[in-house]
């Protein structure tokens, strides 16, 4: 076991390396940069020596060479950057928004199990009956939406309705209040998009628990159980679910991963103050630096995930370790 | 069902009128928050580095400047008043070469140090003359200073090399915020990007991060009586739903942007008259710029045809429903005392009112020029409003002289590489938008040489006409020089295409008291004479 | 060994030979798998419009009509106009053909080239499967939008360029997946009884391990085709996919959902539908693909 997890870990690291390349250049694929952006791009004139001069600061004319190995060094000494866009450092610009993404990307899993248990475990015990094809084509209805549409019409719902009963149009908040302060404010606000995402979400994670529930009931000892004469609610209850859940618990894992850092869309719908946003963000104003740091903490999310998912997995099956 | 919609809005904007002339004759009620929500990103908090107003709007209002557009009457291109100057604006002496400006002894800065004099020369020495590494954006505005002194506490005086119109126009654009001396001697010149210390209305008190700014009533204010609201938080939201959105639920009660027409068509209908909408023409213009390093560019007749093939006329009746462009015009901002009149521009090609005149003599231009039928690509910015909208629009409009036009939708940063620097492009949309309306500045957007000019071309008979409108002594000789300035760089030559100037649309709150729209999203956002009335 | 499998192959083969009936064959999968028979009628729909848009509509898709913007659904325009007075239903019909192709494309050449990469990767094994799946990693970890901004911004916006940017995690998600299929097969002793008769090793992966690892294969197809629309829809949302006046769904909802969801409903509602519904369709087709391949594959 130890050995694997060693070479596993050491499997990280090529990964890192392997996005950190690949986000710099890409990036420097892409013409234009930050200071033609913020002098020339509001359509006041545009003096290019200081257009010049804002490149020196941000040490945009060096060679691509330098600049990435002045990326790389940043990880030896731990010192991310600072944003291109607004001069703070890196570091401090997404410590200010990761509180948000973290408490969507919970609330949204949250609501994602809340959603997917119960339904994969009714559509399973109810295998191609009406009440199965109803809950399947409710789940996948969900991610056959475009997310921004289903925000739009959630938030034009909202309007029209609250004027219609109560007179008075009202929206959710579009400020991020911390839920110690303001735990009402916070969840008026954050509970549409995690209704959203988490129903969206939910989608695989029904199908999983379905999956993984009816191929549990068709193993031995449930049909001893059967044979036994046990109830059937105490059979799910008490035999199947238990083995079913494990592989929907990592489906669950992996998709909080994503929501960590891909709630791109959403966050913009609802305006919300997240990681997602801050991505688009310096994306759009070519902010080199706060870009790639960004793609390499949803890298690592996506890479420690997944490494967990992976020990977890080998730990259950001594097989894989040898695979 | 449409026209209710515009009978709505034009209602709307009637009640608006009479509730500003009105407002005044209000007293005006001292207290509360104003929340408004701001599109676009702040980028640092200095004034003479930055060029957004996703900074003039949240920062604007914690500094003053030296003088300004009179904020009663936002919409005149010509009003200025003092801000922290004394008295009135002072004419120049000297034979135009010398202002000498008063200032007043009773500001002072948030941190208690009073204002003086040479703070007003620090803050311009930093604009005009900065040191060398620390970036000062308008610095090319003051090419005409010399020298800047202080003869006494409450004196400042601009020398200037040599006389200039433009000088005030320059001194009163809204990034020109007033810094303390004493800042900039201890903390530097980079200080001001990441902290505030200023004399405005309101004091800063926090700044969350891609969420919002929170200022609060100061009270030693200079203008006395004023700020009437307590404090004002500008939201970030960069989705025009959101931002009208937030409006409609009350989580804002203003933008101050402008919304395109359908916003203010559903907020008017959803709130009836408690929303009020201000409209004004702005200062920005959409143009199509011919890339005359590529042919079949570099002849005349096929830029004419282009600009032949546009329908202004019927573009500003349709689009000014489904985006924020309106009005005809020039290369002056429409209304201004320089700018064409309209029997004056229907006399330019593409401006004439039979289209399907215009069209054949397009087609035979492009015939002339063997390019009848030709394909081209339409460089465009992926920004809706109103730039994807208009493209659309001149795509059809160009079909429609046989041309197979296709379009190349870039977000900004490649959009400018394109223009700028790859310059691979045939026809791209381009803007030219400032803060203070100064004709004389706005129109070197047209010469061949001009920084912001992407066209590739040399004309030096229009620089000539440019060089004797600069030195012409009256407003009449003036006028009739651009006129002939305009006949060649959009009709003769047809450089750049003028599509239409943009409409501004600002749909707000009933309750929001005291602020006047003006003719750009740069001016009037000091926001001390705003109150509220709940 | 060998002969075994083939005997297999062949007699899989003679059962969907077997001669009936389309009607049965339609019947049986109604009864069988509703959702997934719902599913491909939607698909085959949509396949029906992209291919007869000429013959089921009277207006142009591209040409600006100002006199009729935004025109409620009426009996001229039965599902309305868009702001430059484009008939909606035409558009929607056109789109389907944008959408089945970005749809198809991306979803073909994804799952194929993940085919290969993967069978490959876990036959050759060792070094190259080492650094083959290091990249693939790196791959399904990126961003999409920063792939697709690179890809927009050096080879320009289009249809083409949009599928290109889709197609490259897919490549990615479908290498995984059959690859892991792949390595339980290569363990199996007929793969070493192949080798050790000496065939080459292009035989043995398209004979023999290929054929084994359809199933993943088409439940990821499968799965791909309505996730390429809704990645198309993202990516024209965030200004980065098809371009006007190219009849698209995504690119309709783009410019008109937001600014006319309310005073001209049907702008926003139309296209919304088209993609859901499409996706939808595509879905429920998959899944029950999925269904009958193989209930237990775990494949994301």
């Amino acid at each position: 076991m130890y050995k694997y997890i060693i070479k596993r870990t050491l499997l990280v690291i090529p990964t890192l390396i392997g996005a950190a390349i690949l986000v710099f250049f890409l990036l420097r694929l892409i013409p234009g940069d930050v200071c033609e952006l913020r002098l020339a791009g509001t359509g006041l004139y545009a003096d290019p020596a200081e257009i010049l001069l804002c490149q020196q600061n941000l040490g945009l004319d060096k060679p691509l060479f330098v600049q990435f190995l002045d990326f790389l060094w940043g990880y030896v000494v731990f010192d991310l950057g600072d944003s291109m866009w607004t001069g703070f450092p890196v570091t401090h610009e997404i410590g200010l928004r990761f509180q948000l993404s973290l408490q969507v990307a919970l609330m949204a899993t949250f609501v994602a199990t809340a959603i997917a248990i119960p339904l994969g475990i009714i559509s399973a015990v109810r295998q191609n009956t009406w009440i199965d094809y109803v809950v399947r084509g409710f789940s996948i209805a969900g991610i056959a939406m475009p997310s921004f549409w289903l925000g739009i019409l959630i938030i034009l719902g909202l309007l029209i309705s609250t004027q219609a009963f109560l007179g008075e149009p009202w929206m959710p908040p579009i400020e991020y209040v911390s839920p110690w302060e303001d735990l009402g404010g916070n969840l008026a606000q954050l509970i549409w998009p995690a209704i959203a995402t988490g129903y969206r979400y939910s989608a695989v994670a029904t199908r999983m628990m379905r999956s993984a529930l009816l191929e549990v009931l068709r193993e031995d000892y449930v049909r001893t159980a059967r044979a036994k004469g046990l109830v059937e609610k105490v059979i799910i209850n008490r035999h199947a679910l238990k083995n079913a859940l494990l592989p929907v618990v990592t489906v669950i894992a992996i998709e909080f991963a994503f929501l960590m850092g891909g709630l791109v869309v959403t966050e913009q719908v609802f305006n919300l103050n997240g990681l997602g946003k801050l991505f688009v963000e310096s994306v759009q104003n070519q902010d080199f630096n706060m870009t790639q740091q960004l793609v390499m903490l949803v890298v690592l999310i996506f890479v420690i995930t997944n490494f967990a998912v992976d020990l977890f997995y080998a730990w259950l099956d001594p097989r894989i370790r040898y695979g | 069902m449409r026209s209710n919609y515009a009978k709505l809005a034009i209602a709307a904007a009637v009640g608006a009128g009479l509730a500003i002339s009105a407002g005044t004759a209000e007293a005006a009620k001292q207290g509360g928050m104003l929340n408004f929500v701001v599109g676009s990103k702040i980028p640092s908090y200095d004034g003479h580095k930055e060029s957004t107003f996703g900074m003039i709007h949240p920062i604007r209002p914690f500094y003053s400047i030296l003088l300004r557009i009179n904020p009663s009457n936002p919409s005149s291109t010509t009003d200025f008043v003092c801000d922290v100057c004394d008295g009135k604006v002072p004419a120049p002496t000297n034979g135009g070469k010398t202002y000498t400006f008063k200032i007043r002894s009773d500001i002072k800065f948030h941190d208690g140090t009073p204002l003086t004099s040479a703070d007003v020369k620090a803050t311009y020495d930093k604009i005009v003359f900065p040191p060398e590494g620390i970036p000062s954006s308008r610095k090319a505005f003051f090419r005409m200073v010399d020298s800047i002194t202080t003869p006494d506490a409450t004196t400042v005086v601009f020398n200037l090399k040599f006389p200039s119109g433009a000088f005030i126009p320059a001194a009163a654009m809204p990034f020109n915020f007033i810094y303390s001396k004493k800042d900039l001697d201890t903390h530097g010149y980079t200080w001001h990007a990441k902290n505030i210390n200023g004399t405005g209305a309101f004091k800063f008190v926090q700044h969350q991060k891609g969420a919002f700014v929170e200022g609060e009533r100061y009270a030693d204010f200079h203008h006395k009586g004023m700020p009437y609201l307590d404090g004002f938080k500008a939201i970030s939201a960069p989705k025009l739903a959101v931002r009208v959105q937030a409006i409609r639920g009350d989580r804002a009660s203003i933008e101050f942007r402008g919304f395109p027409p359908k916003h203010r068509d559903d907020l008017v209908k959803a709130l009836g008259d408690k929303i009020t909408v201000q409209e004004s023409d702005w200062n920005c213009v959409l143009l199509a710029t011919h890339n005359q390093k590529r042919k079949p560019f570099d002849d005349p007749r096929v830029r004419q045809a282009l600009t032949l093939g546009i329908d202004r006329w019927g573009g500003s009746k349709y689009l000014s429903r489904i985006a924020i462009v309106k009005t005809v015009g020039g290369v002056v901002f429409p209304n201004h005392p320089l700018a064409a009149n309209e029997s004056e521009l229907v006399k330019l090609n593409g401006y004439g009112k039979d289209m399907e005149a215009n069209r054949a003599k397009a087609k035979k231009l492009l015939a002339d020029a063997g390019k009848a039928g030709m394909t081209f690509e339409l460089n465009n910015r992926g920004v809706d409003q109103p730039y994807k909208v208009v493209g659309t629009w001149l795509i059809d409009q160009w079909k429609k002289i046989g041309l197979n036009v296709k379009q190349r939708v870039q977000p900004s940063p490649p959009f400018y590489a394109t223009l700028r620097k790859k310059k691979d492009f045939d026809v791209s949309v381009d803007f030219n938008c400032q803060a203070i309306i100064n004709p004389i500045v706005d129109i070197t957007k047209f010469l061949g040489s001009a920084g912001n000019n992407y066209g590739s071309y040399e004309d030096a008979a229009l620089e000539a006409i440019y060089a004797k409108i600069e030195r012409a002594g009256t407003e009449a000789e003036q006028r009739s020089l651009i006129r002939e300035y305009e006949t060649r760089a959009l009709s003769d030559q047809a450089h750049i295409a003028v599509t239409l100037w943009w409409y501004k649309i600002n749909p707000h709150r009933s309750y929001v008291k005291g602020w006047k729209i003006a003719p750009s999203h740069y001016l009037n956002q000091s926001l001390e004479n705003i109150w509220l009335d709940q | 060994m060998v002969t075994t499998s083939e005997i297999q192959v062949e007699s899989d083969f003679e059962e969907l030979s077997e001669k009936r009936t389309w009607y049965d064959i339609a019947g049986n999968l109604i009864r069988k798998q509703p959702l997934g028979a719902a599913g491909g009628a939607i698909v085959l729909v949509m396949i029906f419009m992209a291919i007869f848009a000429d013959y089921l509509t009277v207006y142009s898709a591209v040409d600006n009509n100002l006199e009729f913007m935004l025109v409620p659904p009426d009996d001229k325009f039965l599902l309305g106009t868009d702001q430059f007075g484009r008939d909606l239903l035409t558009r929607i019909i056109y789109g389907a053909r944008t959408a089945l192709f970005v749809g198809f494309a991306a979803a073909l050449i994804g799952s194929v080239a993940g085919l290969v990469l993967g069978v490959a990767s876990a036959y050759f094994g060792g070094t190259f499967d080492l650094i083959f799946q290091r990249i693939m990693d790196v791959v399904m970890a990126f961003p999409l939008i920063i792939l697709a901004l690179a890809v927009v911004s050096t080879l320009g916006t289009g249809t083409i360029n949009v599928i290109i940017a889709i197609t490259i995690p897919f490549i990615a998600r479908c290498a995984r997946v059959v690859r892991s299929n792949a390595l339980a097969i290569r363990e199996i002793p007929y793969v070493d009884a192949a080798r050790a008769m000496g065939f080459s090793d292009s035989r043995i992966i398209l004979r023999h391990m290929v054929p084994n690892v359809m199933a993943p294969f088409l439940i990821m197809l499968t799965a791909f085709l309505g996730q390429a629309i809704l990645l198309e829809a993202s990516l024209s949302y965030l200004g980065m996919g098809v371009q006007e006046p190219t009849p698209a769904w995504g690119l309709m909802l783009q410019g008109g959902a937001e600014e006319f969801a309310e005073s001209a409903p049907w702008v926003a509602i139309w296209p919304g539908v088209a993609i859901s519904l499409a996706v939808f369709g595509f879905n429920l087709f998959g899944d029950s693909v999925r269904d009958t391949l193989d209930p237990k594959l775990r494949t994301r």
